[in-house]
């Protein structure tokens, strides 16, 4: 490599160039901003998705949909928000920000980062091309449970299939470039538990990444193998078992979700300190309680399954496994309570969105307690209190955590402040609209509703209204969120300065705003 | 103008409809009903158990975070304290959490363990589920028939008003009586469904190829309804469960005539 590092590139001019410069970028601010941007465009479409499934639902009786596609819709909301929002949406600020956070030059393989983000695009498209095939685009749900996704499914489910193998590639390379960068570009005298804790949440989460995405990639494989080699391995005419196909998933799909929850824990536990104007309480036990919930979200995963006829002693070892994981939830609730406890704490629009999601996730962490106890999740399961619930830690949890790092962030990476009022609206209406749509549905599951289901009984006509009522609501609240970054990637606005926030720590705040391309050439110095 | 009229009169009616409780029904049902058998009233004391225990952690720790948020602010003109950790503290609120764990696992697991006992029963009875309708057999007795949704099309498609019992009625309940332990089989012959019945406390996986079980003992006489509760195919909002419990004469007098119809061959 005998070119120069030149510190600011030229603004390219003309099409062929724009674009060249965006689809070879290994830099990681500029493949940052494009996972970002990419789970924001995904973001859209899974909530038009979502949408369309609550306008049906808004009153009993056909409306809008046929049952068949709105068992299409309720399968592409569910892969659509958490393979290609949500998940892209933490690879974008991992991507921006651990570098700096770390005072690393880029991330460690800049050209395989580049690949990883490119791969997602062509995913979506494969994924999305099975709405216009013959047959139907996949409707069996996100979990995909054989034999419904295997012997009865539409033709279009291979290209679920490839588009499942295409995002775990993409994940994986994520989760090992990430893992490389953090254990090796950190400036020197940043060891590990000095590192900001995003880093950490992170690094837990890329091993948790490495060690499942290969067990979706063969449970889908299998899957692929009954539909076309006459393999059995899902049916129990051939000698399989099609709760075979249910553990591996769930080996998966339980650490997926804290694949999802443990990164927005990081930028939760980064947000509420800078403004408490106070260091985060208990950092090593943050730490520590991330490392014990990565262990135990590898032996819960039959929690999913307590209705499938699982012996008893399995359902006790696993209702007992996921009680535990409430005591590590717990410190980190506890630690950021007391985080704020004697701060002096300011209201912006990050802070905002980070006591709701303390305070909603919470409600979340309660329901799920409450689902651990076997004989109670016999009424719960696959009813809409799990729907209230799953949803209650994924929008006003996870999604949250995004929009708060998002609004934290946007100086930082655009040079100018947000329009504070915008955010504050699009703070309000978002959490009037997420408790509107989600907590009715805790009622709706108690009172005997099951999930996905494309019409329902009149006795829960009611809370349907009013959730589908606050689903709008809370579509609208979005169009806040976008003039907000439409705004400040065009530089309307303040100029930000370095530091933006008055009580910001760590070594993403000692550069200018908007940071130069290349940063951290020469690594700082840690005191 | 009549036209007018007589459309906004039809949309305050509507109106009124939506809003006004449903006589039958519980339109604004906000938890679990306590259910009719005994393990129904245990799962209902575990939920609300646990319920209230969220309820009062949620209590102390969001009226401490609330605390801060009104008094801590930096507009107060405060100076945020300096500590940040107190390892003391820490594992004081890993063990806390842990023993309030025990008081729900210890209930939970005499319930679960009750729940798993099918030995014994009265009367077996085979439920076998096919896209998109459930089929009854009643091992012992030799009756066997299909149950599929009885609501008409036009209710589904909005042409006609909506019953009380809309998508949760069916040609041919299943019969069983009270005060008898009744031990249900579970199969498929399709693909998974789930055969959910909430004033009964049972929900199980029905698995193409293989039998889960589980058992109830019905105290009330009445007619009880759930639905499909695992997505099985285009048609799983349309194919509920309806049953009827009956007191033991009047369960020997329907097995009578269902053995009578059988061999006149007018049923199926």
């Amino acid at each position: 490599m005998e070119q120069t590092l030149e510190l600011e590139h030229p603004t390219p001019k003309g099409f062929l160039a724009f674009i060249k410069r965006w689809l070879f970028s290994t830099n990681h601010k500029e493949i940052g901003t494009l996972y970002l941007l990419f789970s924001l465009l995904m973001f859209f479409i899974g909530g038009i998705f979502a949408l369309l499934i609550r306008a049906e639902l808004f009153q009993p009786g056909a409306r809008l949909l046929n049952p068949e596609f709105f068992n299409q819709m309720t399968t592409m909301h569910g892969i659509v928000m958490l393979f290609l929002a949500i998940m892209p949406v933490f690879s974008g600020f991992a991507n921006w920000m651990i570098p700096l956070m770390i005072g690393a030059p880029d991330m460690a393989m800049p050209r395989m980062n580049n690949w990883a983000f490119w791969i997602l695009p062509v995913a979506a498209i494969v994924l999305f091309s099975t709405l216009f095939m013959e047959g139907s685009a996949p409707n069996f749900g996100w979990t995909m449970y054989a034999p419904l996704s295997t012997t009865f499914a539409p033709p279009s489910t291979d290209h679920l299939i490839l588009a499942v193998h295409l995002m775990g590639l993409s994940s994986l390379m994520g989760a090992i470039n990430i893992i490389v960068t953090i254990l090796n570009l950190r400036a020197p005298g940043m060891t590990m538990m000095k590192m900001p804790i995003f880093c950490w949440s992170w690094l837990v989460t890329a091993f948790l990444l490495i060690a499942v995405m290969p067990v979706l990639a063969a449970a889908v494989t299998m899957m692929l193998m009954d539909r076309h080699f006459s393999t059995s391995f899902f049916s129990a005419a051939g000698g399989g078992d099609p709760l075979l196909y249910q553990h591996l998933f769930w080996f998966f799909g339980h650490p997926e979700v804290y694949i999802i929850i443990l990164p927005a824990f990081g930028l939760i536990s980064q947000i509420i300190p800078t403004f408490s104007r106070k260091k985060l309480f208990g950092y090593n036990f943050m730490v520590y309680a991330m490392l014990v919930i990565a262990f135990l979200s590898f032996i819960v995963w039959v929690h999913h399954m307590f209705v499938t006829g699982v012996p008893l002693a399995a359902e006790l070892f696993f209702m007992y496994t996921s009680m535990l994981i409430a005591v590590p939830t717990g410190i980190k609730v506890f630690n950021w309570v007391t985080t704020m406890y004697r701060g002096a704490l300011s209201f912006e629009t990050p802070m905002l969105f980070s006591i709701a999601f303390v305070i909603l996730f919470t409600i979340g962490g309660f329901s799920g307690v409450m689902l651990a106890m076997v004989p109670a999740d016999f009424q719960y399961q696959d009813s809409y209190f799990v729907v209230a619930h799953f949803h209650y830690v994924l929008v006003p949890g996870a999604l949250f955590a995004a929009m708060a790092a998002t609004y934290y962030w946007l100086p930082k990476m655009t040079g100018v402040m947000y329009n504070e009022r915008l955010g504050q609206y699009h703070f309000w209406l978002s959490v009037i609209g997420v408790n509107l749509t989600f907590f009715p549905m805790h009622f709706l599951g108690l009172a005997g509703m099951p999930r996905r289901v494309a019409d329902y009984s009149l006795q829960f006509a009611n809370f349907n209204a009013i959730s589908s009522l606050g689903a709008f609501i809370f579509g609208f609240a979005q169009l806040f969120f976008i003039i907000v970054i439409i705004r400040s990637m065009f530089g309307k606005g303040e100029k930000a300065t370095g530091k933006v926030w008055e009580g910001a720590e760590g070594l993403e705040w000692t550069l200018s705003s908007p940071p130069p391309l290349h940063s951290f050439t020469t690594p700082p110095k840690i005191n | 103008m009549v036209l007018n009229y007589f459309k906004i009169s039809v949309f305050i009616i509507r109106l009124g409809l939506f809003f006004s409780p449903l006589s039958a029904l519980a339109a604004w049902q906000t938890n679990m009903s306590r259910g009719v058998t005994p393990l129904s009233h245990a799962i209902y004391n575990l939920h609300m158990l646990g319920f209230w225990i969220c309820v009062g952690i949620a209590v102390v720790v969001f009226s401490i975070m609330l605390f801060s948020l009104i008094r801590h602010r930096k507009s107060r003109g405060v100076e945020p304290a300096q500590f940040h950790e107190h390892p003391v503290l820490e594992i004081v609120w890993a063990i806390v959490p842990f023993i309030i764990l025990l008081t729900m696992a210890i209930p939970a697991t005499k319930t679960l363990i009750k729940m798993n006992d099918n030995s014994n029963p009265e009367l077996t009875i085979k439920v076998t589920a096919y896209q998109w309708r459930w089929r009854y057999a009643y091992l012992d007795q030799g009756i066997d028939f299909f149950s599929n949704l009885s609501t008409p099309v036009e209710e589904l498609q909005n042409r006609a008003k909506k019953n009380t019992w809309y998508l949760l009625e069916v040609d041919h309940p299943l019969v069983v009586p009270v005060h008898k332990k009744i031990r249900f089989l579970f199969t498929s012959n399709d693909v998974i469904h789930s055969w959910w019945l909430p004033t009964l406390g049972i929900k199980r996986d029905t698995i193409p190829g293989f039998i889960n079980e589980s058992w109830a003992r019905i105290d009330e006489e009445g007619t009880y309804r759930g639905q499909c509760a695992e997505l099985c195919g285009t048609n799983h909002a349309f194919m509920p469960i309806v049953v009827r419990a009956v007191s033991e004469s009047a369960f020997n007098q329907w097995i009578k005539q269902q053995l009578g119809d059988s061999a006149h061959g007018t049923n199926t």
